[in-house]
C-alpha cells in the first residue's frame, strides 16, 4: 500500500480540550478519495469528538484540516456542508411526519417567492433515491419506513448535497443483517463513485467487511492504523484496549440444571398465526437470532407481560404463570433487560440507586406502603459494589453516565431481584468493547448462581460466544434451534432468513 | 429542595420590602389574611402537583371547586341533607371526577389537557344550570358547626395571633402528600413515572393505576379546598366561584419546582410557591398597584422564577457533567 501523496482530506495535529478531558490530543488522519476508512476506538477514545469536529458541530482547540490540499475552518454545519462533509448521526435526524422528498430537500427546498415547487423536490429525491437502491415513492412519510429505510433516505439527502466526505456514526446499530448488508452496497457504490466515508462501528465484524484501512484511538490520541490486508478482529482489539488479549472472551458451559422457563404454544400479538415453544435450564444461556422485525422483541416482551401473550403456558421452574402485567412476571421470577435502555431501561434524571431500587421496592416495602430507604441503599451499594459500576456514587443521576456503566445499572437493578428467567434484549447495544466483556461476565455469573438466561442480540459474534443453545427465528416463527456443536455463522443466517 | 430555598428567598425579600413600605403589610389582620388565602389555595395547588409530577395537568379544578360548591348548598339547602353528609357526599363526587378523569387518560390514552379542559367547562355548566345561577350561601345556623373549620384558633402563648384553621388543615395535607411522595414506595412510583413512563412501566409499576390514583386525588384535595372556599367566601356565584383557580393553583405548583415535564417537585416548595403568589396578589393592592395590573406582576414573577431556575439548572447541569 503506498501513500496516496494528495489525500482527499487531512487531518493535522488535531486537539481538543473539555473541561477535565482532554479527548483529542494530536490526532492525525488522512482520507482518500473513494476510500471508506472506519474509525474504531472504545466509549470515550474521542471519535465522537473527532467526527463532530469535522461535521462543523465543535470548534477543534487546535491543528488543522486539510481538504484538497487547502486548510479549511469548519466553524458550523453549514460550513462542513458546503466543503462536502456530511454527518450521518447515530439518532436518525428526519422529520416522520414529512414525506420522503420533503426530508431530502429541507433545508434547500426549490421555491418561487417562497412557494415550494414540489415537483422539482421530488425529481431531485427519486434521482438521489435510484443512488441508494431506495424503492420508496417521494411521497411516503418518513414515519412508515423501517429504521434501516430511514438511513437510506439519510444517505440519500446527503448525496443530495453533492456530499463528497459522509460519515457515519455507528450506521448499523438498529439495522437488521440485511439491510446492513444493502448499506455495505451503498457504500461500495458510493466509493465508486468517489465519495468517501468514514465509518465509525463498534461492530468489529462489520468494520472488517467494510473499511479499506483503519484508524484506532484510544484516550484521545492515535493507537495504531490497519492497511486492508490487517484488518482481523484480534488487531482491532488489541490497540483498542491497548494490551495484548491472548483471545476475545470465551466460556465454558455450565453444567445444567431442572428447567426454569418451559414456554408452549405462545403466541404474541404481533404474530397471531404462530406458536412459540421452547425451554430454557438453570444455568443455561440461550440466544435468540434472527433480523430485526422477526418477532423476538414481541416474545420477551410478551413473557414479561408488556404486551401479554394472547395464547399459551408459561411455567417457571414448574409453575404455571399467568402473566397479564410486568408486576405477574416479576412475581413470577422473571427479569427483563429492555431494548432501549434510555426508554424503558431506566429513568435518567434519576441517581443509580433509585433506579437500581425502583422493581424491588415492593418486596421491601413495610406496612404494604412505606419505602424501606435502609435496604434501598444496601441493596443499591451492593449492586455498584458487585457489578463494579462506575462511579460508585448511590446518588450520581445515571444520565451522567457512560453507557456501559447505564446498562450495568439496568442489569444491577434486575440482579438484585435474583430472578430465575433473565431475559435480555440485545445487552449489549451502544456499550464498547471492555464493559461488553464485563457484562458478559456478568451474565455467566447470573447463570452459574442459577439463573437461566435468554438474551436477545443482532450481533452475531456476541450469539456465536456467549450462547450455549441458539433459537432462530424468522417472520414470528421459531425456525431453528442449533446446540453449540451445530452452531455456525451460515446455520443462523440460513435460519434467520427462512432458508432452511 | 434548593428550588423551594430559592422561592423561599424570593419570598422573604418581597415580604420585607413591601412592609417597608407599606407597614399595613405587617399588621396582625393582614398577615391572617393571607395565610389564610394561601392554606386554601396552597390545598389545590398540592392537588395540582400531583398530577403535573405524574406528567399531566389538571385544568378542572377552578370548575370541580364551584361545582363541589353548589352542589354542597344545593344538598343541604334544598334538599335538607345534614350539613356533614352533604360535605362526604361532595368529596365523593370530587373523587368519582378524578376517577372518570384518570380512566380517560390511561384507558383511552386521551390527553390531560383536553379531558381537563372539557371537564373544566362540563362542570362550571353543570353548577349554573343546577342552581339556576341563584348565589348560594351558607348563612343557615346549622352550618355553624361546620363553618368553625374555616374559623381560627389561638396557640396556647401567642394569643395575638389569630391561626386560621385552613392553615392547619393544609399543613396536614403537605405533610400527608409529601409523606406520601418521599416516603411511600407509590410516591416513588409517581415520580418515576412521571419522568419516564415506560421505563416505570417495564420495572414492573403498575402505571395505569398510579395515573388514575393521581388525578382521583388531585380532584378529592380540590373538592377539599372547595368545601373550604365554599364556607369561607359563603356567597357563591355559580358562574365564577373557584373560575380560574386551576392557573393559579398551577402556578404555585410551576414555581415552587414542579416541572410540567413531570417526575420533579416537591410539597414544600408547592407551598412556598403559593404563598409568593398570594403575598404578591396582597403586595401589589398594599403598595398601590393598579388591582387591574395584579395578574401581571403574577404572570411576570412566574416568568422570571422559571427563567431563572432554567438558567440555575444549566448552569449545575454543567458543572455536574465537568466534575463527572
Amino acid at each position: 500500500m503506498t501513500i496516496v501523496s494528495n489525500p482527499l482530506l487531512s487531518v493535522q495535529h488535531l486537539d481538543k480540550r473539555f473541561p477535565g478531558v482532554h479527548a483529542l490530543d494530536d490526532v492525525h488522519l488522512t482520507l482518500d478519495r473513494g476510500e471508506a476508512l472506519a474509525v474504531i476506538g472504545e466509549n470515550g477514545a474521542g471519535k465522537s469528538t473527532l467526527m463532530k469536529i469535522l461535521a462543523g458541530v465543535l470548534l477543534p482547540d487546535g491543528g488543522q484540516i486539510v481538504l484538497d490540499g487547502k486548510p479549511i475552518r469548519c466553524a458550523s454545519v453549514h460550513d462542513a456542508l458546503k466543503h462536502g462533509i456530511v454527518l450521518i448521526h447515530q439518532e436518525l435526524n428526519l422529520a416522520d411526519n414529512l414525506d420522503v422528498a420533503a426530508n431530502i430537500s429541507l433545508g434547500r427546498e426549490t421555491h418561487r417567492f417562497g412557494l415550494l415547487l414540489a415537483k422539482a423536490d421530488r425529481a431531485e429525491a427519486e434521482r438521489v433515491l435510484r443512488l441508494v437502491g431506495l424503492d420508496v415513492s417521494p411521497r411516503t412519510l418518513v414515519g412508515r419506513l423501517t429504521i434501516g429505510q430511514r438511513q437510506m433516505v439519510e444517505i440519500a439527502k446527503a448525496l443530495a448535497t453533492d456530499a463528497r466526505i459522509l460519515i457515519m456514526d455507528e450506521p448499523t446499530s438498529s439495522l437488521s443483517q440485511h439491510e446492513t448488508e444493502t448499506l455495505f452496497n451503498v457504500i461500495k457504490s458510493l466509493k465508486d463513485r468517489g465519495v468517501s466515508v468514514i465509518y465509525i462501528s463498534h461492530r468489529l465484524g462489520e468494520v472488517r467487511a467494510v473499511a479499506d484501512r483503519v484508524v484506532v484511538l484510544r484516550d484521545g490520541k492515535n493507537a495504531g492504523a490497519l492497511a486492508r490486508h490487517e484488518i482481523d478482529e484480534y488487531r482491532m482489539v488489541s490497540l483498542m484496549v491497548g494490551r495484548d488479549v491472548s483471545k476475545w472472551y470465551h466460556r465454558q458451559p455450565l453444567p445444567l440444571g431442572e428447567t426454569l422457563l418451559d414456554v408452549e404454544g405462545l403466541v404474541t400479538p404481533a404474530h397471531r398465526r404462530h406458536r412459540l415453544s421452547f425451554q430454557v435450564r438453570r444455568g443455561e444461556i440461550v440466544g435468540v437470532a434472527g433480523l430485526v422485525g422477526a418477532g423476538r422483541t414481541e416474545m420477551l416482551e410478551a413473557l414479561f407481560g408488556i404486551t401479554p401473550p394472547l395464547a399459551g403456558t408459561i411455567r417457571i421452574a414448574g409453575q404455571p404463570a399467568t402473566i397479564r402485567t410486568s408486576r405477574d412476571a416479576i412475581r413470577a421470577g422473571l427479569a427483563l433487560i429492555p431494548e432501549d435502555r434510555k426508554l424503558q431501561g431506566l429513568v435518567l434524571e434519576m441517581s443509580i440507586r433509585e433506579n437500581i431500587g425502583l422493581p424491588s421496592l415492593f418486596r421491601t416495602r413495610r406496612a404494604g406502603l412505606f419505602l424501606d430507604a435502609a435496604q434501598e441503599r444496601a441493596g443499591a451499594e451492593r449492586m455498584i459494589a458487585g457489578l463494579r459500576i462506575r462511579p460508585p456514587l448511590p446518588k450520581k443521576v445515571v444520565q451522567l453516565l457512560s453507557g456501559g456503566n447505564q446498562q450495568k445499572t439496568v442489569l444491577a437493578k434486575w440482579l438484585l431481584l435474583k430472578p430465575r428467567v433473565l431475559l435480555l434484549d440485545e445487552p449489549t447495544r451502544g456499550v464498547d468493547v471492555g464493559a461488553k466483556e464485563e457484562i458478559y461476565r456478568l451474565l455467566e455469573q447470573a447463570a452459574r448462581d442459577g439463573a437461566a438466561l435468554l438474551f436477545v442480540s443482532s450481533e452475531m459474534q456476541e450469539i456465536l460466544t456467549l450462547a450455549d443453545r441458539v433459537l432462530v427465528m424468522h417472520q414470528g416463527r421459531l425456525t431453528a434451534e442449533l446446540s453449540r456443536d451445530q452452531l455456525s455463522e451460515e446455520a443462523v443466517m440460513r435460519a434467520a432468513t427462512g432458508q432452511s | 429542595m434548593t428550588k423551594a430555598l430559592g422561592i423561599a428567598v424570593v419570598l422573604i425579600v418581597v415580604c420585607v420590602g413591601t412592609s417597608l413600605q407599606a407597614p399595613a403589610f405587617m399588621s396582625t389582620a393582614n398577615i391572617q389574611n393571607i395565610i389564610n388565602w394561601t392554606s386554601l389555595f396552597s390545598i389545590l395547588a398540592i392537588g395540582a402537583a400531583l398530577v403535573i409530577i405524574s406528567g399531566g395537568i389538571d385544568l378542572s379544578i377552578g370548575s370541580v371547586v364551584g361545582l363541589v360548591g353548589c352542589t354542597m348548598s344545593l344538598l343541604a339547602n334544598r334538599w335538607d341533607v345534614p350539613p356533614g353528609v352533604a360535605v362526604l357526599l361532595v368529596l365523593l363526587l370530587a373523587a368519582t371526577i378524578g376517577l372518570v378523569h384518570g380512566l380517560l387518560v390511561t384507558k383511552l390514552r386521551l390527553q390531560p389537557f383536553v379531558v381537563t379542559l372539557c371537564g373544566l367547562l362540563i362542570y362550571r355548566g353543570l353548577a349554573r344550570w343546577s342552581t339556576g345561577e341563584a348565589t348560594q350561601g351558607f348563612a343557615n345556623e346549622r352550618f355553624d358547626g361546620l363553618r368553625e373549620i374555616v374559623g381560627t384558633v389561638t396557640l396556647p402563648g401567642f394569643e395575638a395571633l389569630r391561626l386560621p384553621i385552613p392553615f392547619l388543615l393544609m399543613l396536614g395535607l403537605a405533610l400527608l402528600v409529601g409523606g406520601f411522595l418521599h416516603w411511600t414506595i407509590y410516591g416513588r412510583y409517581l415520580l418515576a413515572l412521571g419522568r419516564n413512563e415506560q421505563a416505570a412501566r417495564y420495572s414492573g409499576i403498575n402505571t395505569d393505576r398510579m395515573v388514575i390514583l393521581a388525578y382521583v386525588m388531585c380532584s378529592f384535595i380540590a373538592g377539599f379546598g372547595g368545601v373550604l372556599l365554599s364556607l369561607d367566601i359563603n356567597a357563591l356565584q355559580p358562574s365564577s366561584f373557584g373560575d380560574t383557580y386551576e392557573l393559579y393553583a398551577i402556578a404555585g405548583a410551576v414555581l415552587g419546582g414542579c416541572s410540567l415535564r413531570g417526575g420533579e417537585g416537591s410539597i414544600l416548595g408547592v407551598v412556598i410557591g403559593t404563598a409568593l403568589i398570594r403575598v404578591l396578589y396582597n403586595a401589589s393592592s398594599m403598595l398601590g398597584i393598579s388591582t387591574s395590573l395584579e395578574p401581571t406582576t403574577i404572570g411576570v414573577v412566574i416568568l422570571l422564577g422559571v427563567m431563572i431556575d432554567e438558567i440555575v439548572h444549566r448552569i449545575s447541569a454543567r458543572r455536574q457533567r465537568r466534575s463527572g
